[in-house]
This record gives structure tokens, C-alpha cells and sequence, in this order.
């Protein structure tokens, strides 16, 4: 295991930096220059000039690149093109809300969606099988946002339980102000994450409830939860673990659409900010952090297969 | 999308402007006797500034949250246009108007502590007009022959030409502490509030300044609320989260509050414009029939009612009523099909002939498009639209002048100049509007600036340089409980020294 450990790893930090070459240079691609975006009316071509000397766009990929990577090793994003501000700080305090309200939704979603996908399955030919079916694949179908925008008019509007928006001044500082501002959001992105956990969990389910190994537990005479505990849950577990990764995954930088509804500070509305503003060190700052929190999650959720799954482990095992 | 738009416009098109315009021109100035000194108003808007540097790309929402509350220039504007002293008590100018001579305020502090002197003027205005200054007031300014500072109290600024708008373009100049360092992060100025906190992407949060030298704020502070989104900012306002809202984009949101006895909807005075621009050098527009043509085939009145019901205006020409050099232009190039048929066969083209309208992808310019293109349909003209992004239109339209036509909005009042400029985007080249708008910036009186002013802006309607299709509505909705806040928020500021709440 320590082996398999060391090697995945070392994967990671190879996709990595793979991973920041490509975002780099996808970046130079874009139509536009970053300097436009600094000039106010009637620029002159001179002050274009200084304006891509003063933020290094005029030094070639290479040495832009090599400064990059540079600032990273040391921790430092860089300063931002347009408001000439650290990048980094500013990612750090917004994943003071991204990462809660992932993490948050991401548990959430799992409690709801894991028992409701079970039960789904063992009771597939009920009435109770065929709601979950159907709701499921509703859920899937509501856009987030739309799903948000209701529950605000529900929680905030009508009831006036909840804010509407917006996250405290003082973050999380003032705890209680700050969960209360996470909840609608964090219900409305477990709910659309459940619903298709939901249906992964009923379809690894069901094909552990049919698989031979499991009918000749139930003859030896085992209950069925027995059955399921010592034979079932494992196997069903695997495809769902890996699903559970990329949902992750997807949330962390999905959550953008969110956090315009209720006006949250996140690392979402940094990257579309960024990205309107040409400002590079903003999106490579942001695209970077996320994709080295993507592959983390990647490399625990195969480490959590392997362990929950024996075979994986198995002398030169790979998947 | 709408926070892009005026992002653009900030850094862009028409330059994000830092009026003092303050004074508690609206909401019901009349203010409740209730009101509590320590309540601490909160803001909604759509406007986050970039940084909290003005000459460093700040943008509109720096201006927004800062002009007046946390900085002051020499002079203020007043919501009806009148320059006021400020930090200075007063100017002279010398007879051949090219040396101004300014007298501070005593008493005046920085946030940090130190006494505001001349030193501190003299940088502040050397800021603005620095090689790396991102102003967007910077091109406005005269050639500045020398600052000097005689003693601690007195400023002179020597001109090398006349310039009868600088004492009104200094009142855009934020006075800073010359010892400050980057301001990109914090501040010192000599304002009634100083700055508490910034959360990026959130709240921006000022408190009141104790030592302040004039009228303390009639409130405890302000939190600005940032909002990406036009639905969730009038959520927040429903749900009592903010008190007032600076300025209301959304269109349908506004019944829920007009029909609410617990919200009041103020109309005030706007001076952004919506043009259809044309590009002046190239045929088919590059004939004045041709413009006057399009400006006649196109209903205006129609076009605004649909997107803005009953708010905003129609101008007629480049210039809002709050400018000193209005004039009711509705008349020159009024709603006509016939008109326009006849004008396009005197121009030679009787059977209308296409172009491409080079079209912004946000609000409400797709909309905008779609209306112009089914008006000329009429007359026989084919608008093919070309949808862009704003960093599109900046090099493609304004930088290199690469388009027929184009729709975009201009937020800052005084724009009439630039038509005096032929190297503009639009291409409008009038030698007799050139000399007039250089005249009129050195005219002795503003009475004759005022004049010349007024035939730029006669002349530019005669010619349809652009169609002025509409003057947007400024719109500010708040809780019926807060009183004196601004309402004209003429351009983008909005001072809250004067806001009471209770």
C-alpha cells in the first residue's frame, strides 16, 4: 500500500504540473490583450507599451512561464493585472466559502442520497422505487439555479427564515451569521448533487442485489442485511466512491452559478471575474488551486477504493 | 453580465467619472425625527470596485463607495451641477486665466492623523496625471505647466492653456496623503468616513472618522453589499439586507417595490446614453442623409417604453438636461418612415442598402439590435448583427475603427467634446464642431463656453453625428424608513454622509 501510495503521488504531481503547462498556455490563446483592460480612454500606443511591460505580457512564454512557476514554488500567486492586488490572499478568503459550502453540500448529499439509492433498490418494484425514479431524474433535469432561486423565494422571501444572499462582512468570525448564510446555498447544491448520487447508488445497488455471490449468502441462511453488510455494501461502494469524486470535483468550480444567486463571495465569481478581465494571474491562481484540489480528490477517492475493495490491493494491482 | 457592462464603461468607453455630486439631493430629504445616529446604513450594489485606487483602474464602484465619503477634492459638484469649494475655501485666477492660485481648509485631517497641507494637494493632482495613472479624467485635463506650493496652505497651479472646465475637473481629484504609499489596499483621506474592512467579492465597510472637520455623518456607517446578480440584490432589499439599492438595473423588478408601501422608487437625473454609432468615415455613412435617415426611421419613444416603460428620456442629442448646455433636440431628426424614405433616395439609395451592426453581448444591447434591425427593415435598410464581447469591441471598434456601426452606452455627463475630436471612434469630422468644443474649453466666461457648447451640440443633431436613441432612467429604490440619500448618483457616486436611518 505504501508503495501504491508513493507511485499515486507521484502521478499527482506529474498531472500537476502538466496540468499548469496546459493552463498556461491555453490562457495565451485567448483573443485579446490584458493591457486594454488597464488603459482608460485614449490610450496611446506608447502607454499600450508600458502597460504590457509594467504587467510582463511582453517577455516571451517562456520567461512569463518560468516567472510563474517561480512565484508558485514559493507560495505567491502574483498580483493581480487589474487591481494590482496579491492573488492569493484574495483565493484563501474565498476558499473560506468554497470549501465549506462544497464540503457541506458534498455530506449532505451523500447522508440523503445513500440510504433513499438503497432502499430505491431493494424496494425497486414498489411504488417507493419507481418516486425515487422519478424525483431523481426531476432533480437531475432542475437546472441549480433555478432550484436556488426558489428556495430564496420559500426561506427568505416568504418565510423570512433565511437571508436571501450574501455572506457576513466579518466571515467567519460571526459563525453563526456566516452558517446561516450557507445554508440555502448548501441545500440547493446537495439537492441537485443527490439526485444523481441517488440514482448511482440504486444501479450499484441493484447489481450487487442480483449478483450470484449474494443469492448464495441469502441460501446459506443469512438475513438479508446480514447478506448485504458482510457481502453487498463493499462491492456496491466502489463505482459510487469514484462517482462521489468527480461530483466533488465539479462542485468546487460548478458552484459559480450559486454563488451569483446568493451573492457569495467563492472562488467561482473570482474565475469569471478573471476571465472578463483578461487578468492572468487571477485565472492561473484560481484554475491552479482548483485543479490541484481536483486531483487530490481524484487520488482519495482511488485510495479509498483500494481500500475498500481487497482486490485493488492485490500484489501489483492496479485498476 | 451587467457588472461586465459597466466594468467596460468604467475602463473603457466613456471613463468612469469621480463627480462630488453629493449632497442629500433625494429620497425624502424631509428624514424621520427618529433617526438613529448609530445605525449603519446598508448599501446594494452591482458595482464591487477592482481596487481602491482611482488613479490605479479602481473603476466606477471605487468612485461609488469612496468619492465624498472617504475622499474629498478641492470642490464638489452639487446634484445640480455647481462646482462648491471643498478642502480649498476658495481660488483666484490671474487675468490671462492660466495661473490659479488655492487656499486650504484649516483644520482638515487625514484618517492617519496628519494635517491635510499643500504638499498633499500637489500629489494628489501629479497622481492623477502620471504616466502610469489609470484616471479616467486624466485626458480631460490641461497641460499642467508647474504645482507649486508656497506655504502650507496655498496651492498654484500654472496651465499652459486656458482651461475653463479645470476648477469642475478638479473636483474629481481625490486629495491624498502624500506619505500614503499604494492605495490599492487601503486608504488616507480626509472624508467623513474611513475604511473598516473589504471583503473582495462581498462588503466593503466604513466607519465614521472622529476627527473630522466638517458635519459628521448623519449615521453610525455604511456597509456596501456587492451583488453580481440584479435578482438576488432585490432580494436582499426584500428581505430588509440592505436599505437602498444606488442604482436599480432590472426593469421588471421595479413594480414589486413602486406597488409596496414599505419601499420608495426615486427617479433621478442620468446622464448615461444610448447611441447607435455610427462610423462617420465610411460609406453609406459618411453622408449626413444617410444618418439623419436612420435617426428618422427609427422610434425612439417606442423603443424605450418597451425596454424601460416609463422611466428614462429621450435626448435627441449627445447631451443629458443635468449638463449647463442642454437643449431639447428631440425635434431636429424626429420619428418618421416617410422623412426617412425621402432621405435615403435624395442620398442616393432608394432601395435602402445593409449593414453590420456590431452589437455588445449584455443587456440591453441584443434587445437594442433586435428592435433597430426590424425599424430600417421598414425603410429597406438589412441590419446584419454582430454580436461581440466588450474586450471584442474594444479592439475592434474603438481601437481600430473597424466597423460600420455599433450600439454602446456612454455614462459621463460633459461627453459632448468628443465629438470635437475626429479621431474618435465614431469618425465625426467637422472642423467648424472641432473649433468650437477648443473655444469653448478656453473661453474666458462659462456663459460663452455654455454658448459654444450649445451649437456643438445643435450642429452634431443637424448632422445625426450618432442616433441618441435614449437617456437611460437613474433609478434608486429604498426602505421607506431611510431618507437622504442621493438620487442623480449623476456619475456613480453616491454619498452616504447623509443618510438617515430609523
Amino acid at each position: 500500500m505504501t508503495r501504491y501510495l508513493v507511485r499515486r503521488a507521484a502521478l499527482l504531481a506529474g498531472t500537476l504540473v502538466l496540468a499548469s503547462v496546459v493552463l498556461f498556455l491555453l490562457l495565451r490563446l485567448l483573443p485579446g490583450d490584458p493591457a486594454n483592460a488597464l488603459l482608460s480612454v485614449g490610450a496611446t500606443p506608447d502607454q499600450v507599451a508600458a502597460a504590457r511591460h509594467q504587467i510582463g505580457t511582453d517577455r516571451p512564454l517562456p520567461a512569463q512561464f518560468a516567472h510563474w512557476i517561480g512565484q508558485l514554488a514559493t507560495l505567491h500567486f502574483g498580483n493581480s493585472f487589474v487591481s494590482s492586488l496579491p492573488v492569493g490572499p484574495e483565493i484563501v478568503s474565498r476558499l473560506s466559502v468554497t470549501v465549506p459550502l462544497t464540503l457541506a453540500a458534498f455530506v449532505l448529499a451523500v447522508v440523503v442520497a445513500v440510504p433513499v439509492g438503497f432502499l430505491a433498490a431493494h424496494k425497486s418494484h414498489t411504488w417507493y422505487g419507481a418516486l425515487v425514479g422519478v424525483v431523481s431524474q426531476l432533480g437531475i433535469a432542475v437546472p441549480a439555479f433555478w432550484l436556488g432561486l426558489i428556495l430564496v423565494w420559500i426561506f427568505a422571501l416568504r418565510l423570512r427564515t433565511l437571508p436571501a444572499g450574501g455572506f457576513p462582512p466579518d466571515g467567519w468570525s460571526t459563525p453563526v451569521d456566516a452558517v446561516r448564510a450557507l445554508i440555502l446555498p448548501v441545500v440547493t447544491v446537495a439537492l441537485v448533487m443527490a439526485a444523481s448520487l441517488i440514482r448511482y447508488v440504486r444501479s450499484a445497488t441493484l447489481d450487487v442485489l442480483g449478483s450470484d455471490h449474494l443469492r448464495t449468502a441469502r441460501a446459506l441462511g443469512s438475513s438479508f442485511l446480514g447478506a448485504m453488510w458482510r457481502h453487498g455494501v463493499r462491492n456496491a461502494a466502489v463505482p459510487v466512491v469514484s462517482v462521489l469524486g468527480v461530483e466533488l470535483a465539479t462542485t468546487f468550480l460548478g458552484a459559480v452559478v450559486i454563488e451569483s444567486v446568493f451573492a457569495l463571495p467563492g472562488l467561482g465569481s473570482m474565475l469569471v471575474r478573471g476571465i472578463a478581465q483578461h487578468d492572468y494571474p487571477v485565472i492561473q491562481g484560481v484554475l491552479f488551486v482548483s485543479t490541484f484540489a481536483v486531483l487530490v480528490v481524484g487520488f482519495l477517492s482511488d485510495v479509498a477504493q483500494r481500500l475498500i475493495d481487497p482486490r485493488l490491493r492485490a500484489s501489483g494491482g492496479r485498476r | 453580465m451587467k457588472k461586465q457592462r459597466i466594468a467596460l464603461l468604467g475602463a473603457v468607453v466613456a471613463t468612469a467619472v469621480a463627480l462630488a455630486a453629493c449632497g442629500s439631493g433625494g429620497g425624502s430629504s424631509a428624514g424621520s425625527p427618529a433617526a438613529d445616529s448609530n445605525a449603519v446604513v446598508q448599501i446594494g450594489s452591482l458595482y464591487e470596485p477592482q481596487n481602491l485606487d482611482n488613479t490605479g483602474g479602481g473603476g466606477q464602484g471605487v468612485t461609488e463607495a469612496f468619492n465624498g465619503n472617504v475622499y474629498e477634492g478641492l470642490f464638489r459638484l452639487t446634484d445640480d451641477g455647481k462646482v462648491e469649494p471643498l478642502l480649498a475655501t476658495g481660488n483666484t485666477v490671474s487675468p490671462d486665466g492660466l495661473t490659479y492660485t488655492f487656499t486650504l481648509r484649516d483644520g482638515v485631517k487625514f484618517h492617519s492623523g496628519k494635517a491635510l497641507t499643500s504638499a498633499d494637494v500637489k500629489y494628489s493632482i501629479e497622481k492623477v496625471l502620471a504616466p502610469d495613472s489609470k484616471s479616467a479624467r486624466k485626458s480631460s485635463f490641461p497641460e499642467i505647466k508647474q504645482i507649486s506650493t508656497p506655504d502650507p496652505k496655498t496651492v498654484t497651479v500654472t496651465l499652459a492653456t486656458r482651461s475653463i472646465s479645470f476648477v469642475y475637473n478638479l473636483s474629481y481629484v481625490w486629495i491624498v496623503n502624500d506619505q500614503a504609499g499604494s492605495l490599492a489596499s487601503k486608504e488616507d483621506g480626509t472624508g467623513p468616513y474611513q475604511l473598516d474592512g473589504w471583503k473582495r467579492g462581498s462588503t466593503l465597510t466604513l466607519k465614521k472618522f472622529a476627527d473630522y472637520w466638517g458635519t459628521p455623518a448623519t449615521n453610525g456607517g455604511v456597509v456596501f453589499h456587492y451583488f453580481t446578480d440584479g435578482s438576488a440584490l432585490d432580494n436582499a432589499l426584500l428581505t430588509n439586507a440592505v436599505d437602498v439599492v444606488t442604482t436599480e438595473q432590472n426593469p421588471d423588478a421595479l413594480p414589486q417595490f413602486a406597488d409596496n408601501p414599505a419601499y420608495k422608487v426615486s427617479d433621478g437625473k442620468s446622464t448615461t446614453k444610448l447611441l447607435l454609432a455610427f462610423n462617420d468615415r465610411v460609406a453609406p455613412f459618411d453622408k449626413p442623409q444617410v444618418r439623419k435617415a436612420i435617426s428618422s426611421a427609427i422610434d425612439n419613444k417606442k423603443l424605450l417604453q418597451s425596454i424601460w416603460g416609463d422611466h428614462g428620456t429621450l435626448i435627441g442629442s449627445m447631451v443629458p438636461p443635468t449638463d449647463p448646455w442642454y437643449t431639447d433636440l428631440t425635434g431636429v431628426n424626429p420619428y418618421n418612415v416617410d422623412t426617412a424614405k425621402s432621405l435615403l433616395a435624395q442620398a442616393g439609395y432608394p432601395n435602402g442598402f445593409s449593414f453590420t451592426l456590431d452589437t455588445p453581448n449584455y443587456d440591453p444591447h441584443p434587445t437594442v439590435a433586435t428592435f433597430v434591425k426590424s425599424e430600417l427593415a421598414k425603410v429597406g435598410i438589412t441590419v446584419n448583427i454582430n454580436v461581440i464581447t466588450s474586450d471584442q469591441w474594444y479592439t475592434k471598434v474603438y481601437q481600430n475603427k473597424d466597423f460600420a456601426a455599433t450600439l454602446q452606452e456612454h455614462v459621463n455627463d460633459r461627453d459632448v467634446v468628443w465629438y470635437g475630436d475626429p479621431d474618435f471612434y465614431w469618425g465625426y469630422n467637422n472642423p467648424q464642431v472641432t473649433d468650437w468644443v477648443k473655444q469653448a474649453e478656453q473661453a474666458p466666461t462659462e456663459a460663452q463656453q455654455t454658448e459654444l457648447l450649445k451649437k456643438v451640440n445643435q450642429q452634431i443633431a443637424q448632422d445625426a453625428a450618432s442616433d441618441w436613441l435614449y437617456l437611460y432612467p437613474q433609478i434608486v429604490v429604498a426602505r421607506a424608513e431611510i431618507s437622504g440619500y442621493p438620487v442623480n448618483g449623476l456619475n456613480s457616486q453616491f454619498c452616504a454622509y447623509g443618510i438617515k436611518k430609523g
